[in-house]
């Protein structure tokens, strides 16, 4: 039997966070010796593209060429979902968290009575059970649920295993579905999307400003930081809430939460709130000219110092190290 | 238009989060309350759209006794009446099931909810109980007016947002900037006390996928400071101590 993975796209690129996904199932198909993993993509999107998913361990790719399908209709990619799942006959469904594939899922939950866990961040202890670890209470804590349905549904938050790139290409074949009237009923007008930016929630590095940048006008310098690390930017609430930045850019409790390798806070006090949004950040650097800051303790990485001195001589150390 | 939103009742976001009972159970002691701050949103939102088109508004809670006073707060920030499931929120399956049974005996036009509660971060629930309704469900929406039957809304994605159109009934799981928060006046809290509140039993004990134990993340190290004049130390640290670039 098969894992199935469910795999979003942008701009015609597989996003990263669903080759992570694969990624995942390939490890767990490995354990729980469920055979080869089978992703499905909905939506117009190249072949070649598709079938690089290979890399990341997808032995073959469902593809739903249908164009209604490029946009994320939530109940129609639920739909189209829970056909691919029903037609290779699996009981395991994988996908990264994320804006669609969390509404997406919790929809496919009760139309494939399947137990689903979301915020998975790690592979399932399958030796008694079928038990896993989520991460609770915005990253706070960590629980143990256990599935007690036949089919499962597991949301992976970013991270939760490292990025398989060595597999081969996968197969791709047309997966027809039927999709009625009811399904497209909701319609996307239209969407606007940061293009060419590496995107928040799926970056490796993250660079943040908060309130001690002073003012929008000085964000040049976090960008040319980000620019030089490859990371994507982002704020603390108060910036986003005075306007200095937009909201997709707010990473906090209830604004984004980032899981980067490197994230580092740039005149963020470190507020509970903030915190919670960056605490499954594998290595933290915190910038700030206030020694008291609260997020030093969370901090791996520290530099007490002025952030308009110390922001354009760390990119220009960097330049020269990278 | 009738009106619900969805409630939940989970610790103030500077809580200390701690276990008891051999990590099986949240330790309450010293622990604020609250409306969750997304459900709070989604409440803002319902209030205003109530008054706007008039119709009703009820609260829905699942949870036991203890949460009452949390109900009585959206009671008292505007919600007309509210209903209690008198039960422990076992998991997210448990919870849709219940709010769709009374969901649908209420026949509401609009179900509203916070995209997340904040305790188990889920963002389940308004899926679930669109699909077990067979409504359409939304998530998390940042911006959501009324015309009529049609509902315009905006919904973030990485990066954006894109516009969206649908027909009543639909569900929403919503994030700031849907509304403002509204903080409930002497007005409201007198009228609260006296709003009907309803406890129900639930329709189901059925649960897929509930919390068993819990853990704390490993305490953190200390921090490694880095004289501001030695930039490239750090650098060099995060290259080869660190190994993140």
């Amino acid at each position: 039997m098969s894992i199935l993975v469910y795999i979003e796209h942008a701009e015609g690129k597989v996003k990263k966070t669903s080759l992570e996904a694969v990624s995942f199932a390939n490890k767990l198909a490995a354990q729980t010796g469920e055979g080869d993993v089978i992703a499905v993509a909905l939506g117009t999107v190249d072949s070649a593209e598709l079938a690089s998913v290979g890399k990341a361990g997808a032995a073959k790719v469902l593809h739903a060429d249908d164009s209604r399908l490029t946009d994320g209709v939530i109940q129609a990619h639920a739909s189209a979902v829970a056909q691919a799942f029903t037609a290779i006959g699996t009981k395991t469904l994988v996908l990264a968290k994320s804006s669609l594939g969390d509404a997406v899922a919790a929809r496919l939950a009760i139309k494939l009575n399947a137990g689903l866990v979301s915020n998975v961040v790690e592979l399932p202890n399958t030796s008694n059970g079928y038990v896993v670890k989520r991460s609770i209470y915005t990253g706070k804590a960590f629980a143990e649920t256990t599935i007690t349905t036949d089919n499962k549904i597991l949301a992976v938050k970013k991270n939760a295993v490292d990025l398989k790139t060595d597999g081969g290409d996968a197969i791709v074949e047309k997966l027809s579905v039927n999709l009625s009237d009811s399904d497209f009923a909701s319609k996307i007008i239209t969407t606007e999307r940061a293009t060419g930016e590496i995107l928040l929630p799926e970056a490796d590095i993250v660079v943040s400003g908060g309130r001690g940048l002073k003012g929008p006008e000085n964000w040049g310098m976090i960008e040319d930081l980000a620019k030089t690390l490859g990371a994507a930017t982002g704020c603390s609430k108060p910036v986003s809430d005075i306007g200095w930045r937009p909201h997709h850019e707010h990473v906090g409790q209830t604004g984004v939460k980032v899981a980067p390798t490197l994230y580092v806070a740039v005149g963020i006090s470190g507020a509970i709130q903030h915190l919670a949004g960056v605490n499954s950040s594998k290595c933290i650097v915190v910038i700030n000219k206030d020694p008291e800051a609260p997020f030093f303790k969370a901090a791996d990485y520290g530099i007490v110092g002025d952030a308009f001195e110390v922001i354009p001589k760390l990119t220009e150390a960097l330049k020269a190290e990278l | 238009m009738k009106i619900l939103v969805c409630i939940t009742h989970v610790p103030d976001t500077t809580s200390k989060i701690q276990f008891t009972a051999n990590n099986t159970k949240f330790d309450t002691a010293g622990v604020q309350f609250i409306i969750g701050p997304y459900d709070d949103y989604a409440l803002a939102r319902a209030v205003e759209l109530r008054d706007q088109t008039g119709g009703t508004l009820t609260a829905i809670n699942v949870g036991e006794v203890e949460t009452e006073p949390t109900l009585r707060k959206s009671l008292a920030i505007g919600a007309d009446d509210a209903i209690r499931v008198n039960s422990f929120p076992k998991d997210s399956f448990f919870v849709a099931k219940q709010i769709a049974h009374y969901a649908k005996e209420g026949g509401y036009d609009l179900i509203l909810m916070g995209r997340e509660s904040i305790d188990f971060n889920g963002g389940m629930v308004h899926g679930m109980v669109g699909e077990l309704l067979g409504m359409p469900s939304f998530s998390p929406v940042m911006k959501l007016e009324v015309e009529g039957t049609t509902v315009k809304m905006a919904r973030e994605i990485e990066g954006g947002k894109e516009m969206l159109e649908a027909k009543l009934p639909l569900i929403a799981g919503c994030q700031e900037p849907i509304a403002e928060w509204k903080i409930p006046n002497m007005r409201g809290i007198m009228s609260a006390r006296t709003k009907p509140l309803k406890v129900v039993e639930p329709v189901t004990d059925e649960t897929q996928a509930a919390a068993s134990s819990y853990q704390l993340p490993p305490a953190k190290g200390s921090v490694k400071l880095i004289d501001k004049d030695n930039v490239a130390e750090l650098v060099k640290l995060l290259k080869n101590e660190a190994k993140v670039l």
